[in-house]
């Protein structure tokens, strides 16, 4: 959720179409909430802080509080992965973005997710895990020294908690629009809740909350595309009425249900992307780098209870991730067709810019809200809405939680206080939740006051991301690279990804040799800018290693391939069996980009 | 996870039942009073079988995760 990759190409779009163009909602709120309705809302927030209140007592020790005992099920483990990742403000751009380009928005859950999820559960999982390291930073510092691991570590840490507060205060926006909450109400109320819950029950709490707000997203939001279908009948009835607005002119003409058919060239599609940059940018240098190196979903696979259940997790996640775009995209299509003006015309919704108070349009982004507003009846509207709340809160628990893990481990206690007690640094890790909190408020109102910021905010994180991941992998599978490789690599890597982008920024026209084509937009230069610069880490660590002397065998123990004896796991039925489900995955995966071709 | 404590799956148990009452029980009252609300497709009721299919996975999860419950 957190990352530039992942975020609706009207977020992402960065200074063209900017994230306070999403947030420039109608002036009317969308949904009128019923007393049934709030008090579905009110028993969520009495909820996720019982379980905080609840779980306190079982996170006294570093363990318990960074880790969550290291006792989560695969299946735990597995949804808390998928819903550290699954924002409201995602939700409702990514359906908005369905809503305007089609299906093509389905890539981002697709081929820019599960691939990179199966690799991070059978290939990349032994090695985290093995090595007991508590975060990505943890492992770099094992594997290349405290050079590499604390560039990454403040990086990783300021990002999070700036990415944490620009969501908090689009979240707010959103409660605005849709239902015409008080900005500084939903900022204050919502962090308090996810500052709570997180300081008293550390990861444990913000992975009990995820499952929770997994199964609420999904019982919130998966009747609309249900009912959406039946209003339409079925998938064909759907596409049927498609065409015939299409031939009538109702809709713009384009490809709205083909994932692959559009992608042999820059300009036959709306996104301005190329296959090539779907399939290595995004499938590998940006999904990849997140799912596999991003600390803030790493975690929660961390926190599993064997080694089995840390390579189930990702692959149970993965269905689910595949499963996402049928409570987000469909919607968005189908609201293409059902949406109706008060007269009983075809709903037209426009660009934020069109957006004016007392003009009557909706946005794109608001086609979810929109969408609930049609099927949901009291009661269901209320889950509907808490549906994404939820998605906020645990995406900013997911952001505080590996802020607060990150911070105590990696930066505080080799550079700040060494030895200290265990019971300090539990106490240090509460407090840097707060703090967490404190400053995504503080980010959120930064935002509210100079909404230009977020575009700055969001391009950053997305410098650090590919080179990460670049040398993760060399270190990871290459025993010769050296320490002086690690640093080096994420250094000259993030430097090239805003070297990149710094260029685009001062000549527009340089977007033709980074993109490869002219015409080339903008999401395709976040997919071969991150593609550029893990290949340029790459050649940084590989090049820097061969001029160095490498470290003994021996100590690449645990973290290495070909270096690490990796336990020899039980023999399961075949049901219980990773590589099992694995296979089943990348089958469904296949199947399904066939099917929707 | 279920070694020490109340299993997570259980206290989803109970919000996923009393959420399921809650919508039930709305959709029990627009059937009984034919007061339905004004969106569409409300001739199906949604109400009522979403509202029944949350109530049973909450049941479900609540009497098969509750504490002291014996583990496998």
């Amino acid at each position: 959720m957190s990352m530039l990759g992942f975020v609706p190409p009207s977020v992402a779009g960065g200074f063209a179409g900017s994230l306070p163009a999403l947030l420039a909602f109608s002036a009317e709120p969308l949904a009128h909430l019923r007393s049934l309705d709030i008090v579905v809302i009110a028993l969520y927030f009495v909820m996720v802080l019982w379980i905080g209140f609840y779980l306190k007592s079982r996170a006294n020790t570093s363990e318990d509080f960074f880790m969550a005992g290291r006792e989560m099920t695969a299946w735990i483990a597995g949804l808390s992965f998928v819903s550290a990742n699954l924002g409201s403000l995602e939700l409702m751009g990514w359906a908005g973005s369905a809503y305007q380009y089609g299906i093509l928005a389905t890539h981002w859950y697709w081929v820019g997710a599960i691939p990179a999820m199966l690799f991070l559960g059978i290939v990349m999982m032994p090695f985290y895990y093995v090595c007991k390291t508590h975060s990505v930073p943890g492992y770099l510092n094992l594997r290349y020294g405290q050079g590499a691991s604390v560039v990454s570590a403040i990086s990783f840490a300021f990002m999070t908690v700036l990415m944490s507060g620009v969501n908090m205060f689009a979240m707010a926006e959103v409660m605005k629009v849709v239902l015409g909450w008080d900005l500084n109400f939903s900022i204050i109320v919502s962090s308090l809740a996810v500052a709570v819950y997180v300081a008293l029950g550390g990861l444990r709490s913000a992975i009990f909350n995820e499952v929770l707000q997994f199964m609420l997203i999904w019982g919130g939001a998966l009747l609309v595309p249900i009912l959406g279908l039946v209003e339409t009948g079925g998938w064909t009835g759907f596409k049927a009425r498609l065409a015939a607005n299409i031939a009538s002119g109702a809709t713009p003409a384009g490809d709205y249900t083909h994932l692959w058919r559009s992608m042999g060239h820059f300009a036959d599609n709306p996104m301005g992307i190329h296959w090539t940059g779907i399939v290595f940018g995004l499938g590998f240098a940006i999904s990849c780098g997140y799912w596999t190196t991003d600390f803030l979903v790493v975690q929660r696979v961390l926190a599993a209870n064997s080694l089995r259940s840390a390579r189930l997790a990702p692959v149970i996640g993965s269905f689910f991730k595949m499963g996402v775009p049928f409570i987000v995209i469909l919607p968005g299509l189908l609201g293409l067709v059902v949406l109706q003006n008060p007269d009983g015309t075809l709903m037209h919704l426009v660009g934020q810019n069109l957006v004016t108070p007392g003009s009557g349009l909706h946005s794109y982004n608001e086609v979810l809200p929109l969408m609930m507003v049609r099927y949901l009846a009291p009661g269901l509207l209320g889950l509907g809405i808490t549906a994404l709340i939820a998605g906020f809160m645990s995406g900013m628990a997911g952001n505080v939680s590996a802020f607060s893990a990150v911070w105590t481990y990696d930066i505080y206690q080799p550079l700040i206080v060494k030895n200290a007690r265990d019971d300090h640094y539990v106490k240090v890790g509460r407090w840097a939740t707060v703090l967490g909190v404190i400053v995504s408020i503080g980010t959120a109102y930064l935002v509210m006051n100079a909404a230009g910021i977020m575009d700055y905010v969001q391009a950053l994180f997305s410098f650090f991301i590919a080179p990460l991941l670049g040398v993760v992998l060399t270190g990871m599978f290459w025993k010769r690279a050296t320490r002086a490789a690690g640093f080096w690599g994420l250094l000259i890597g993030t430097l090239t990804s805003i070297g990149l982008w710094a260029w685009v920024y001062v000549n527009p026209a340089a977007l033709r040799y980074v993109a490869l084509s002219a015409d080339a937009k903008t999401m395709a230069e976040d997919m071969y800018r991150a593609l550029w610069s893990v290949i340029v880490t790459f050649i940084v660590t590989i090049a820097v290693s061969l001029f160095g002397k490498p470290r003994p065998v021996a100590e690449l123990e645990g973290l290495v391939y070909g270096a690490t004896k990796l336990p020899t796991e039980e023999p399961v039925p075949f049901y219980k069996n990773e590589w099992f489900w694995a296979a089943v995955a990348i089958v469904l995966f296949l199947a399904l980009n066939i099917y929707f071709w | 996870m279920h070694s020490s404590g109340v299993s997570i799956w259980f206290f989803i148990g109970i919000l996923l039942a009393v959420y399921g009452a809650l919508i039930l029980g709305y959709g029990i009252f627009e059937v009984a009073t034919g007061h339905l609300a004004n969106v569409v497709l409300a001739n199906l009721h949604a109400s009522l079988w979403w509202g029944g299919i949350l109530e049973l996975l909450g049941l479900f999860y609540t009497i098969n995760f509750r504490p002291g419950k014996a583990k496998k």
